[in-house]
């Protein structure tokens, strides 16, 4: 059992947990994620790593509430326990000194885009950040971000704060005013990537992406991960998760992530319909 | 069959085994109860009556962990279960499982005398039979030796694993094994299903493993949360990697990628482990359309198949480019399988697969294929036929086509020597890699194979890293 230590509303619907791993946090690199299991019945399904801390032996994860699995998270108070967590898996990214390097996350992306952020920072790049979001109220981690990056913009789908519009546009002004990215990392939903990816392909700006396929053991057992990288069948949990977004095949990545969408429904609907017995 | 009376002349012994009860076919497919009913004590007694008592017994040599056969039998034959079952377990820490999914026609009973001119007696059944009547009391946990203050760390909680662990803590190590499924069992759990093998079996063995001792921690993939080395930097003496083969093989065709294709590890986890026969109440979704096509002609073909079956499908095909002859599975699962309504479409190769505007695959481009001269693995070597080319309806296609060592640890543990094909190079004799005080044994050392040559790994292993660490004093 892994215990939730603290837990915070970051925006409507979006949550952090701190969960007590000590064996996860000794190991976490920025890039990698867990695998969780709410409880007996539950699913497995991946997290990135939003942070952890050695000393303390803890980890913390951002998440949307979007499906069962989340939305279960999210009744988990301070006290209560996750049954199950591995990790630290996946390959953690690779770091080290690019130069300027632009960081462009959207959503609840942002949460896994940071320790990485922090980590280009720390190995002595300069960092540009470019985070969005829908609206202002579900833009997150802006003074986080804010701490690891020597510039930091803001995209809002409504132009309630920042640009309005998207960061793939952003990304793109910095570029025609002559930003000369040594490496970009985009990391969100994966919509957001494909137009970062758009953006920087014909600057040939080399640009990293962090995929969340869906996945059962995270482990490379299942193969429900494969992605197709260039002409390659890849599997994001020991492959990735992060890739060449020049070569991933976005268009197949959306349509395999959209696979259980019936099932989702109907599970929610369900889980829906257990809670308001519940208040009865 | 007339009963035998007790007489004092020799009793002609029957040429014939005695059948175990089954579900009939048209219940079973609509259910993930267990198949096999197993012997009662009257049919196990008259199939035990049935063993020759041979005094160089060639069951023995067939047994990949040299279980004395004819004295359990015997043992049966004398109404002593308890004391056959101990008889049993000197060799096998596991054989409720083994008396279900051991290849035996092609090891102990193949060998058996018995088998020449008539049926060779069932030995499968009467080890199954003996470890159902274990399981109805709590199970006695042997003597173990005194303590040597040795720490071993066993890698995968699967047949090897537990094998080598229970016989470890046995010899009074203190062991730890590290599995990184949210459950102990390996294939046992992830990939066999439950109509063939039932999980609360599985769960009874792994408990008595742990009630000799041994501690199960969960959730840690050695390699990333703990590696070897650190393992043995940080209090253990010896490290058994027993991993298996836990990876999917895909076929490299177009189309693959579609929504509906299954590796069948992916759609055993789901249903097997994940229970996602139980969605919605369980959370794991499976979708399970109406045409199925299963590629490959292995046990996991087979489970797959049956599994899909279960789960509501019209219509599930084997395809396989070979013909029956050659089929790797079982003869007794194939036969469960055609019995189910399993089709065999054979000497067929998929070559590529066609989706809809949603992604889903909804048909699959195959070739006739025929057999040529016998290639390496000695069996006849399939070619396309040209201009055979056809199509068939589908709406899920399970691709069992083998799986491969997961090259994790391998990637991670400097000094470790493996194969091109990602296996662990290890001495014959002890089953010791390259790395002092590591071994290996199963899967991950031979590639995809039985559960049985896992656990005899796992034994043989055992017995080396004993000798290893009474050596070390």
């Amino acid at each position: 059992m892994y215990k939730v230590l603290k837990k915070v509303e970051l925006a409507p619907k979006i949550k952090l947990l701190e969960i007590d791993a000590p064996e996860i946090a000794a190991k976490a690199k920025a890039g990698q994620f867990v695998i969780l299991r709410i409880d007996e019945k539950g699913e497995r399904f991946p997290l990135t790593l939003a942070d952890w801390e050695p000393k303390e032996g803890t980890i913390t994860i951002v998440f949307l509430e979007v499906g069962v699995s989340t939305v279960k998270l999210g009744t988990l108070e301070v006290g209560d326990a996750v049954l199950d967590v591995v990790g630290p898996l996946g390959n953690p990214s690779d770091i080290k000194h690019y130069g300027l390097v632009a960081v462009v996350c959207g959503g609840v992306g942002t949460a896994a885009a940071y320790p990485i952020a922090k980590a280009l920072k720390e190995a002595g790049n300069q960092v540009v950040s470019i985070i969005g979001a829908r609206t202002e109220e579900l833009l997150i981690l802006e003074e986080e971000m804010k701490s690891f990056s020597d510039e930091l913009y803001i995209s809002t789908d409504d132009g309630s704060k920042g640009h309005k519009g998207f960061v793939s546009d952003v990304l793109e002004t910095l570029i025609e005013k002559g930003y000369r990215f040594d490496i970009v990392y985009a990391i969100g939903p994966p919509l957001m990537m494909r137009a970062t990816v758009n953006v920087t392909k014909p600057h040939s700006m080399k640009t990293i992406v962090s995929l969340n396929p869906i996945m059962v053991d995270g482990m490379g057992m299942c193969g429900a991960c494969r992605v197709t990288v260039g002409e390659e069948t890849r599997f994001a949990c020991i492959d990735g998760p992060e890739f060449d977004g020049h070569l991933v095949d976005f268009d197949e990545l959306i349509k395999r992530l959209r696979a259980y969408l019936p099932e989702e429904k109907q599970a929610m609907s369900r889980l829906e319909e257990r809670c308001a017995c519940a208040w009865k | 069959m007339v009963e035998d009376k007790p007489t004092s002349r020799p009793k002609r012994i029957r040429r014939e085994t005695v059948r175990m009860a089954r579900q009939k076919p048209e219940d079973r497919r609509h259910n993930f109860d267990e198949v096999a009913l197993g012997y009662t004590e009257d049919q196990a007694i008259s199939e035990a009556e049935r063993c020759l008592q041979c005094p160089d017994p060639q069951c023995v040599k067939g047994c990949p962990v040299e279980i004395e056969i004819p004295e359990f039998i015997r043992l049966i034959v004398e109404c002593k279960y308890d004391d056959a079952i101990k008889e049993l377990k000197r060799k096998n820490s596991l054989p409720a499982i083994c008396g279900r999914v051991c290849p035996q026609e092609e090891q102990c009973q193949q060998q058996c005398v018995m088998g020449k001119a008539g049926e060779p007696i069932s030995i499968g059944r009467l080890e199954r039979f003996l470890a159902d009547w274990e399981m109805k009391k709590p199970i006695e946990v042997p003597q173990k030796a005194p303590p040597t203050n040795k720490r071993v760390a066993v890698i995968g909680a699967g047949p090897a694993g537990l094998t080598a662990a229970a016989e470890l803590a046995k010899l009074g190590h203190e062991v730890t094994v590290f599995e990184s499924l949210h459950k102990p069992g390996g294939v046992l759990v992830y990939g066999i299903p439950e109509f063939r093998l039932p999980k609360r079996i599985v769960a009874s063995e792994v408990d008595y493993v742990t009630r000799l001792g041994v501690t199960m921690k969960t959730n840690t993939l050695i390699g990333t949360t703990h590696t070897i080395p650190e393992l043995l930097n940080g209090g253990f003496d010896a490290v058994f990697i027993g991993t298996g083969a836990g990876l999917p093989m895909f076929m490299r065709i177009p189309g693959e990628n579609l929504g509906g294709i299954y590796s069948s590890n992916e759609f055993l986890i789901r249903v097997n482990l994940m229970k996602s026969y139980e969605f919605p109440h369980y959370d794991t979704p499976i979708r399970i359309g109406k045409k199925i096509a299963v590629i490959g002609a292995g046990n996991v073909a087979m489970d797959s198949a049956r599994s899909a079956l279960r789960l509501g499908a019209e219509e599930v095909s084997i395809v396989y480019r070979r013909s029956r002859e050659e089929m790797p599975a079982r003869a007794e699962e194939i036969e469960n399988a055609e019995e189910e309504g399993i089709i065999m479409k054979l000497l067929i190769n998929p070559i590529r697969f066609i989706g809809d505007e949603k992604g889903w695959v909804r048909k699959m481009g195959c070739i006739r294929m025929k057999l040529g001269d016998p290639d390496e693995s000695g069996r006849r070597r399939p070619i396309p036929v040209e201009g055979s080319e056809f199509a068939i309806d589908v709406d899920t296609v399970i691709i069992a086509i083998g799986r491969t060592p997961n090259p994790i640890i391998q990637k991670t543990t400097e000094g470790l020597k493996t194969t091109k094909r990602n296996t662990v190079v290890i001495d014959e004799s002890t089953g010791e890699t390259s790395l002092k005080g590591v071994y290996a044994g199963g899967d991950i050392v031979t590639g995809e194979a039985t559960v049985i040559s896992a656990m005899g790994a796992g034994m043989r292993a055992a017995r080396s890293i004993h000798e290893y660490l009474v050596g070390k004093g």
